[in-house]
């Protein structure tokens, strides 16, 4: 035990440069465009003394060193500035929207992992036979479906033709979202004051939103899995379990596929960052109050604090993730502790 | 009494790939005893290791048991439905391998691995028993108990194959096949664990099939020898009349080339040409091209297996 | 020998075949994904074959209009025939697409030949940065970029550009790496190659083959993002022929139930990722068998 603590908290200390480093990717991106934000967002026509004293407020006259270390200095108190646009704190804007994001985002990798791991340990399985060709068809073929377009065609079966599916929303016309809203994950918190007929509704507004996100990335997983797997299924401790007399499921799908996972887990937190980038989509096509939303909401008003804020916070939870992730990886691989 | 408890009848393995058939085990045919210990020899690539495996059907796609019989007290292995096989492997017959880092899952401790072999097989036994079994078998291998509890990483290479055999025996086979089991150890483990099997022959009446391509190893432990070549027999016969007589040719090779420390030898004496290939091999008998004596026969009739001084011989030389 | 177009025909089909047999299924896909491409290809560099409308036309034919008759997809809201604005939207897509994948490789390459080769202190700093642009989320890097340049082809194409750069640089950076480090690579300095030598003739070589399929990848993956991208709103005008932005557009009639607003162009961004992502996989596995897990 004592050797995976000194792994983690060495794992948190290296997590350090790396946030460093994205939070000055954002600092510099944010800052080269063309031109200054407050004439834009203030539309150009604003006398001069108006623009001057907003940039003044923001902080914009001073150079860009001290722009960096008080853009830090925020950042590291957890303080995002306040929006520009509205008289609203930054902090304040994301964390409403933030639950709806994750909640959308967990349900999808839940998807992704299930369909992802066991197609491809079963096409592994089935190397080189019908099964197998299939599924890496469909991994290939779902990778290069754009998650927006998939959603809209889901939308058009499942909610305009079929009409069995809400394409909008988190939750339905006639439930109310203040009434049970505690922590902002809708499946938690209609839980929590056991309305069940809420939590259907939730559950059904989660369906088309996460399945198009799930299935999406699920190629990526099959493929991965099935590498893994058949380099594992290669090994002598497969070869050796066999000759004990066990049965074959039980190795592929116990032995042979934690061996498997392992990298599958690490490649799981790389997938957060594809995850978000198509939450932002799914979000904006089935106009789910979350993160993505937001994000381009603020852009189209030129809202850079805001804009800001988002960007780093979605680089802040993929860096976390991944850091979740190799703490797991120590615990489920002894051999990493040692 | 007679007590054949594994009798190979003519056996073909072949591995069908892209460039032809790889015909790794060509028509071999051997018969053990109850108790016995046999060294199957020969050089990389002969077969020995394939004739292993197929014994417990664990050839790996695209291997295949193209034609032969092995009889198991009796009963057909190679005719035997996949769930037939389950319950001999590791029950009626067991093997370990060459490197026992790699045999064991790494992401298991070592006492689960035990009790998922025991719960495989006798299906009432609860985990508390199994691991009673486990320990006692630890304690008669000289391992202390507490290591159930580790992982292979953890432990030494000796210790690590001493495990395996545990997991091979703890369910009282009668057939060990042991696949260059010493190979990735150093010399002075080797030796105790050459100790080790011969003291479990004995304690348990074993019968034990060792594969290796070490003579060493087996000139201390073997009862016979079954000497390999090019998928083929090349020699069988009793441990010591294999290395003071050998008649084979390929044997007599195979001897004349070992570095011996107590002759005076100025040059070593390799064996001339070069390993079979096996997707095409030599007409005949598939050693001709190397052999010293070969004859015009030898080029176009394989050799059946002749006896002398109690040896079988597959070669011309002894008709 | 028969000169003649049949026989030259069969000889081609004959040797697709044959070079099918010696590598399997791989080259099938190799072959579709460059039909796929090659037919887009075509397509955009002479739309005019392909339809005789104007994707800008707003008078093409009635509002609306579900595929049938003259108008093989249909026509949207503004009466303009979506089969031009397909074949026309194709040159918008590649252009963008491939433009900035050369501009990926060239930069990404280059980085990392440098970083690998000199090693040192500017090969840590190099290697942290890529890094940490890699983990980065590659969508949301290029909202922001294409938020900040504002709409453009040019733009995007930059915006596009700046996320694959770390494959190629971590590709790169790790091929010279260990090939610097090979035998024959001492060999050479040992008789006093130059290192530029060294750079060009050995570690260049070997990095092709892998940075071929890279960029075919790269291309998909552009291609994707651009889509997104201009779905998004961001990155390009509303003038422009484009099929992430029909995407968007058609969107808006999906509960009204047009369909082919939202399905054709969607079916094509599919499709042209398809093809390019095809060509990868297929030319990945005949380069370098090792390269994929069979």
């Amino acid at each position: 035990m004592r050797h995976l603590a000194k792994y983690i908290i060495t794992r948190i200390l290296l997590t350090i440069p790396m946030v460093l480093i994205l939070l000055s990717i954002v600092f510099l991106v944010l800052r080269i465009m063309p031109g200054d934000p407050v004439s834009s967002m203030l539309g150009g026509h604003a006398p001069e003394k108006v623009i001057e004293q907003k940039k003044q407020e923001l902080g914009l006259n001073e150079p860009m060193a001290v722009q960096y270390v008080s853009y830090l200095w925020q950042v590291a108190h957890l303080d995002l500035g306040e929006s520009m646009v509205f008289k609203q704190r930054v902090t304040t804007a994301i964390a409403d929207k933030l639950p709806a994001t994750i909640e959308l985002t967990a349900c999808g990798m839940i998807i992704t992992l299930i369909l992802g791991v066991f197609l491809g340990a079963y096409a592994a399985d089935r190397r080189r036979q019908v099964q197998d060709s299939m599924i890496r068809l469909y991994g290939i073929v779902i990778y290069c479906i754009p998650v927006y377009w998939l959603g809209l065609m889901l939308q058009l079966i499942f909610g305009i033709w079929l009409d069995v599916l809400p394409i909008a929303g988190r939750t339905g016309p006639r439930v109310f979202a203040s009434t049970f809203e505690q922590t902002g994950f809708y499946l938690i918190d209609t839980l929590l004051i056991r309305d069940f007929a809420a939590m259907k509704d939730v559950m059904i507004h989660l369906t088309l939103p996460a399945f198009t996100l799930g299935l999406t990335l699920s190629g990526i997983f099959i493929r991965l899995t099935r590498a893994n797997m058949l380099d594992v299924l290669k090994s002598d401790y497969i070869v050796a379990a066999e000759a004990r007399g066990i049965r074959h499921r039980r190795i592929v799908y116990r032995h042979a596929l934690k061996n498997a996972f392992i990298p599958i887990l690490t490649m799981m937190g790389l997938q957060v960052a594809l995850l978000m980038a198509g939450a932002i989509l799914t979000e904006t096509t089935f106009s789910w109050p979350g993160m993505g939303r937001l994000l381009l909401e603020r852009i189209y008003l030129r809202d850079y604090p805001t804009i800001q804020g988002v960007i780093i916070v979605f680089a802040l939870i993929v860096a976390g993730v991944s850091l979740v992730v190799d703490i797991i990886y120590a615990m489920i691989d002894p051999r990493i502790r040692y | 009494m007679n007590n054949i408890i594994l009798d190979i009848q003519d056996l073909k393995v072949q591995f069908p790939i892209n460039i032809g058939t790889v015909r790794a085990v060509d028509g071999v045919s051997l018969k053990l005893k109850q108790g016995e210990v046999m060294g199957l020899v020969g050089e990389s690539g002969c077969g020995k290791s394939t004739l292993g495996f197929s014994i417990l059907r664990l050839l790996r796609t695209p291997g295949r048991i193209a034609s032969g019989r092995i009889f198991y007290h009796g009963r057909d292995i190679v005719g035997m439905s996949e769930k037939e096989v389950l319950k001999l492997r590791g029950r009626r017959i067991a093997m370990i391998f060459q490197d026992p880092l790699t045999s064991l899952n790494p992401l298991f401790s070592v006492g689960r691995q035990f009790v998922e072999t025991l719960q495989t097989h006798e299906k009432g036994i609860n985990k508390k028993e199994a691991i009673a079994r486990a320990e006692s078998m630890l304690e008669s291998l000289g391992i202390s108990k507490e290591r159930l509890q580790e992982f292979p990483h953890q432990m030494s290479g000796g210790m690590r194959q001493r495990i395996m055999i545990g997991m091979g025996l703890i369910l009282n086979p009668d057939l060990l096949i042991a696949d260059e089991p010493t190979t990735s150890l150093d010399v002075i483990v080797e030796a105790q664990f050459l100790d080790l099997l011969a003291d479990l022959c004995r304690k348990f009446n074993l019968t034990i099939i060792l594969i290796t391509h070490n003579l060493g190893n087996v000139a201390q432990l073997a009862d016979r020898i079954t000497v390999m070549y090019g998928g083929t027999l090349a020699e069988v016969g009793p441990a010591g009349d294999i290395f003071h007589t050998p008649l084979h040719p390929y044997t007599q090779g195979l001897l004349a080339s070992i570095p011996n420390i107590k002759l005076d030898q100025p040059e070593l004496t390799p064996m001339e040409g070069s390993p079979p290939d096996l997707v095409n091999p030599p007409s005949g008998c598939v050693f001709h091209p190397r052999c010293p004596q070969a004859m015009e026969i030898c080029t176009r009739q394989r050799p059946p297996a002749f006896q002398k001084n109690g040896h079988q011989v597959n070669c011309w030389l002894y008709r | 020998m028969n000169y003649s177009p049949a026989s030259a025909l069969a000889r081609v089909f004959s040797s697709f075949t044959s070079m099918g047999k010696k590598y399997g299924v791989e080259w099938w896909i190799l072959v579709a994904g460059a039909a796929i491409v090659l037919g887009i290809v075509f397509m955009a560099a002479f739309p005019d074959i392909f339809t005789p409308f104007n994707p800008y036309d707003q008078a093409a034919g009635p509002q609306l209009a579900p595929p049938g008759g003259a108008h093989l997809m249909g026509t949207d809201n503004l009466r303009r025939d979506v089969w031009a604005r397909i074949v026309f939207g194709s040159q918008t897509i590649l252009r963008v697409s491939v433009l900035a994948a050369i501009i990926s490789s060239m930069i990404g390459i280059s980085m990392g030949l440098l970083s690998g080769f000199s090693g040192g202190i500017l090969d840590r700093i190099l290697s942290l940065i890529m890094d940490s642009v890699y983990v980065f989320p590659g969508l949301i890097l290029a909202i922001a970029f294409a938020a900040m340049f504002g709409p453009g082809v040019i733009n995007i194409t930059l915006a596009v550009s700046v996320i694959y750069i770390p494959t190629y640089f971590r590709l790169v950076r790790g091929q010279t790496l260990s090939i610097k480090q090979e035998l024959y690579v001492e060999a050479a300095r040992a008789i006093g190659a130059s290192s530029t030598t060294i750079l060009w003739e050995y570690i260049f070589p070997n990095v092709i083959a892998t940075t071929v399929v890279v960029f075919t990848l790269n291309v998909a993956d552009a291609i994707m993002i651009e889509a997104a991208l201009t779905y998004l709103g961001l990155g390009l005008p509303p003038s422009v022929v484009d099929w992430g932005m029909d995407l968007a557009m058609g969107k808006k009639f999906l509960p009204s139930g047009q369909w082919w607003l939202i399905t054709f162009p969607g079916l094509m961004i599919s499709l042209l990722a398809l093809g390019f992502t095809m060509l990868g996989e297929g030319l990945a596995e005949i380069l370098n068998p090792r390269l994929l897990e069979r």
